[in-house]
């Protein structure tokens, strides 16, 4: 037991979190729990709206102070309630322990700083390394993430997309951090671009075992460099499992279902593509019961009025009516 | 194709943006036949000049040289006037619904003002006619009085749809229409798209980065690198048996929804997109491909037929 419970570096118990505006609540991230080992990788699947970011962003404290609240739940890590510690202690775990990649690499760097003093920035506050050892830190990390160290004195302008993407993944890396989120970290790049950093960050998951949380919307990427996979919707978890339940197995929530179809097959011929009809909900008023049975095909009486609880097989969690009713899980 | 009658066609368009420092060459002699009631896709990364040949077709930028016939008329000598008239066949649906929208008009206001432009449709009719056009993309008809910011992107690009199908068109550039959306909303737009096609027999030029987007919708495919298209053909036989080293890595890079595919090794081309001012001559994908050979860099690659329907521009194809 004291074995699984030094693995187990991660876990969220219960968490929701919600925004206040002047005249409504937006319940943002509802009931979310998720635990993450040393060394995975969980790929976090959800359209916009489906609290992916509002997640992330509250794993590293970085919620905006007026607006948001978090209602109820947890965050251990390595054994400490995030949400309990006090800011001074939350500044020596973001940015050495857990960093963040964000979405978007042409406004997340600073324009009037170099690269290297950009790099340099998380060592200063996190290492406490010699002015020389910084030095070599940053030059190291720069090869590292395949840019030439002669670079550092180039300011962010003089980058194209793909090279401040990997910049940013150099800061977010600088640390060594244990656990990374990257928050759709390739949705602005290139194809090719987006190979060659996907690789990347295979390469260095291997190189210094880091664990990755990876936000994303795109089905192929998840099934090309996670092992497990959580598909939210309306701020919930609605599956979660490895990518094997998720991808190959022939139960699946019609969300995820919908998914699938909606992405055109490169393999299979097909005139008409089965999207799932409708919108997002609303945050603000999010339905009752099963908050995807307005759009969904398989809707029943009992969805549109009670919560479905998780079911459970081995490591796939659904949370549907219908393998409630269909097959019992154990 | 002989029996198919040709639409739209360009020969030889070129479009060139002079810049302090050179000539950057955004369209290079680009010859393109698209059917009637076909669709031409179009594929690229950013910066290879897909989004300069959509709008040089509609004149949207002037084109430097070459021609584009549209009915077999040359579109590029007609004057304002007939233009004018002209461009009520040749319709664009934008990239961004949150940009090509006026945030100042009402979704009526926007579908109507093509026909108030025109003068095509009587100030009594015009109502009736833009419920008809809301109706037929699917908007519901309690948003006829809503602006584009109460609406999420999908609905907004359906308002894009609406206003581009206004006059009757023939032909539609539509350029990147699904990119800026989710995927469940992306499936949605592209089978309005494509039942609109069927319903209208519309021509499209379908302008994307997403490969298995084009595979789905085109009968024709062309591949275009740093301004010049590289590779064309059917939709099938490019993504079966593509030729061009570029288009290889490209249909490698995708990532697919699928657990087969995860341990195969991906060939990954190195480096990035050089700079578009003032190439020189020879093969501008050259500095990246694997299979680079001196002869790729001493003169420039023409298209070539290596096959009935199946056109590439590379030294590894020539006899």
């Amino acid at each position: 037991m004291d074995l699984n419970m030094e693995e187990q570096m991660l876990k969220i118990k219960d968490l929701s979190v919600e925004y206040t505006t002047d005249e409504e609540v937006v319940k943002a991230v509802n009931h979310v729990s998720l635990s993450l080992n040393k060394g995975e990788t969980i790929g976090l699947v959800g359209e916009t709206g489906a609290g992916k970011t509002t997640l992330a962003l509250t794993l590293m404290r970085l919620l905006p102070k007026v607006s948001s609240r978090i209602p109820q739940g947890a965050i251990f890590f390595d054994g400490v309630d995030l949400l309990k510690l006090p800011e001074s202690e939350m500044r020596k775990i973001r940015g050495e322990k857990i960093s963040m990649i964000f979405q978007d690499p042409m406004t997340s760097l600073n324009p009037v700083l170099t690269v290297g003093d950009q790099i340099g920035e998380a060592l200063e506050l996190h290492m406490g390394l010699t002015a020389e050892e910084n030095e070599k830190r940053i030059d190291e990390i720069l090869r590292l993430v395949g840019i030439d160290e002669g670079r550092k004195k180039d300011y962010p302008h003089q980058f194209s997309g793909g090279m401040k993407q990997r910049v940013i993944i150099a800061i977010a890396l600088a640390c060594e951090p244990e656990l990374l989120l990257a928050d759709e970290p390739t949705t602005a790049l290139d194809v090719t671009i987006q190979a060659q950093i996907l690789n990347m960050m295979q390469d260095l998951k291997r190189k210094i075992s880091t664990s990755i949380i990876l936000i994303t919307h795109d089905l192929g990427i998840v099934a090309e460099i996670c092992d497990k996979v959580a598909i939210m919707y309306a701020g919930e978890i609605i599956e979660y499992g490895t990518v094997k339940d998720i991808y190959e197995s022939r139960d699946r929530h019609p969300y995820t279902e919908g998914l699938f179809g909606s992405i055109p097959d490169l393999e299979v011929e097909s005139r008409r593509l089965r999207p799932i009809d409708g919108l997002m909900p609303d945050p603000t008023n999010l339905p009752q019961g099963c908050k995807f049975h307005p759009r969904c095909p398989r809707c029943m009486e009992a969805c549109k009025t009670v919560q479905p609880p998780e079911y459970v097989d081995g490591t796939h969690m659904i949370r549907c009516h219908l393998f409630h009713q269909e097959q019992p899980l154990v | 194709m002989p029996d198919k009658k040709i639409l739209l066609e360009t020969k030889d368009l070129k479009k060139y943006f002079h810049t302090p420092i050179g000539d950057l060459h955004a369209v290079d002699s680009v010859s393109i036949k698209i059917p009637k009631g076909e669709t031409l896709g179009v594929v690229g990364e950013s910066g290879c000049g897909k989004s300069t040949l959509g709008h040089s077709i509609l004149r949207l930028s002037e084109p430097n040289s070459g021609q584009v016939l549209f009915d077999g008329r040359d579109i590029l000598k007609c004057n304002k006037h007939e233009m004018r008239k002209l461009r009520t066949e040749m319709q664009i649906i934008f990239q961004d619904p949150y940009a090509s929208l006026n945030p100042r008009l009402t979704v009526s206001e926007t579908i109507a003002q093509p026909m108030l432009v025109n003068k095509v449709c009587r100030k009594d009719e015009l109502g009736n006619r833009v419920s008809e056009l809301m109706d037929t993309v699917g908007l519901a008809s309690r948003l006829y009085n809503a602006y584009p910011h109460e609406l999420d992107g999908g609905r907004r690009q359906r308002i894009g749809i609406a206003r581009a199908l206004a006059l009757n068109p023939r032909f539609i550039v539509c350029d990147e229409p699904v990119s800026a959306l989710d995927v469940s909303i992306q499936a949605q737009i592209l089978n309005l798209l494509m039942d609109l096609q069927e319903e209208r027999s519309l021509t499209y030029m379908f302008i994307t980065h997403n490969l298995s987007v084009v595979k789905h919708i085109s009968n024709e495919i062309m591949v275009m690198y740093l301004g010049q298209c590289i590779e064309m053909t059917d939709s099938r036989e490019l993504f079966k048996n593509p030729l061009h080293p570029y288009t290889q890595a490209l249909l490698d890079s995708i990532p697919v929804p699928r657990l087969q595919s995860r341990d195969k090794k991906r060939k990954i081309i190195k480096g990035e997109i050089v700079s578009p001012i003032d190439p020189v001559p020879g093969c501008r994908f050259a500095p990246r491909c694997p299979k680079a050979i001196p002869k790729c860099t001493e003169r420039d690659i023409p298209l070539r037929n290596v096959s009935e329907n199946h056109q590439v521009a590379c030294v590894l194809f020539e006899k």
